[in-house]
């Protein structure tokens, strides 16, 4: 427990003085976060609705199957590129 | 669990240069022509699809076995599973380019998780850029092959839209056919294979960091479990990039030489 002690000691003392490049890292890693975070919203619901919807057509006429599912990965991959689109922002702004 | 209270609060992640950047061995640092692990994980790709497809068509036996019967079964899956769904008749003459994609891309994601390697060749953004450009060049030489230069005039004012909308639609189709197309097909597949591999340095530096600790530490935070997890999930990303990066270069190749569907 001593050691939660010391490390609110420590960011104690740093909150009084950031150095630019401090600050720099600071408002980087906080924007890179949300950033990606915001980015990774839409996707996921988009890429549930389309599973969904995949998953009821293949119940109803599981001949068409092998059709869905290909139309499926293609759906799925238009959709996660908008989210690792974020991504590569979120390491742009942290590492660059 | 007093003892790795400490060892938790000083856990540091590589820095990210680490990662992604790798000295060359032949030449400086700078010079375009220098070789490093990243190349040379390129060349080990190609050298595999290679030789497998060599040692795959030596024989030409009726009934196919050992080596020529996988490279069947994938031409095969190739063939029906890609590019018949989506260029339909007429795309066997495009078999070769996207099988060739398609095993180069599969090899370079699959060093991801095989233990000397470790590292995907697909994650640094020279492959998948040359990859997308080389798709790009590709699909308008075929609109051009098949539809003379009014492919280009057919692309960005599709038929049967009615004239009031071109103003609206012609922008659209222009940026979205010319320009994001190819850096969409490589940003897809660099950021799925950097983020899969980050997360996998991630987890496996927590469970070293944890192990040196005490011997069931690595247990605690779930840390090894989800080492174990991440690399099955690796091994469908791989896959998965490698089939989407194909059949989306089938669509594009199918939307250029049969416009009308």
């Amino acid at each position: 427990m001593s050691v939660l002690g010391t490390l609110g000691t420590m960011a104690a003392e740093a909150a009084t003085e950031l150095t630019p490049a401090d600050a720099k890292n600071v408002s980087a890693a906080t924007n890179a976060g949300l950033a990606y975070g915001l980015a990774a919203i839409g996707p996921g619901i988009g890429i549930g609705v389309l599973v969904g919807q995949s998953v009821q057509a293949m119940a109803r006429q599981p001949e068409a199957a092998g059709m869905v599912r290909t139309t499926m990965f293609l759906g799925i991959a238009f959709t996660e590129a908008l989210a690792l689109i974020g991504f590569v922002v979120f390491i742009l702004l942290k590492f660059a | 669990m007093s003892s790795t209270l400490p060892i938790l609060a000083q856990l540091q992640f590589p820095p990210i240069e680490n990662l992604v950047e790798w000295p060359n061995f032949i030449g400086g640092d700078d010079d375009w022509w220098g070789f490093n692990k990243i190349a040379l994980y390129n060349l080990t790709a190609l050298v595999v699809t290679t030789v497998l497809f060599l040692i795959a068509g030596s024989k030409k036996s009726l009934v196919p076995r050992g080596v020529q019967n996988l490279m069947e079964v994938s031409v095969d899956f190739l063939d029906k599973g890609i590019v018949q769904q989506t260029i339909g008749h007429g795309g066997q003459k495009y078999i070769p380019f996207l099988g060739s994609l398609f095993f180069f891309i599969l090899i370079g994601n699959v060093f991801s998780f095989i233990p000397p390697f470790l590292m995907p060749a697909n994650a640094r953004m020279a492959n998948p850029a040359i990859l997308a450009l080389l798709t790009w060049a590709f699909f308008i030489c075929v609109g051009i092959k098949a539809q003379g230069p009014k492919y280009f005039f057919n692309a960005v004012f599709p038929p049967g839209v009615p004239k009031a909308l071109y103003i609206l639609v012609t922008p659209i189709e222009f940026i979205s056919t010319f320009i994001v197309r190819p850096f969409s097909l490589a940003v897809r597949l660099f950021a799925n294979m950097l983020a899969g591999h980050i997360l996998l340095v991630t987890f496996a530096v927590l469970c070293i960091a944890l192990f040196t600790a005490s011997f069931v530490a690595a247990a605690l935070v779930l840390a090894f479990p989800m080492l174990v997890a991440l690399t099955a999930f690796e091994v469908m990303v791989a896959f998965l990039q490698a089939y989407v990066f194909t059949i989306l270069a089938a669509v594009y190749i199918g939307g250029a030489a049969h416009p009308e569907h």
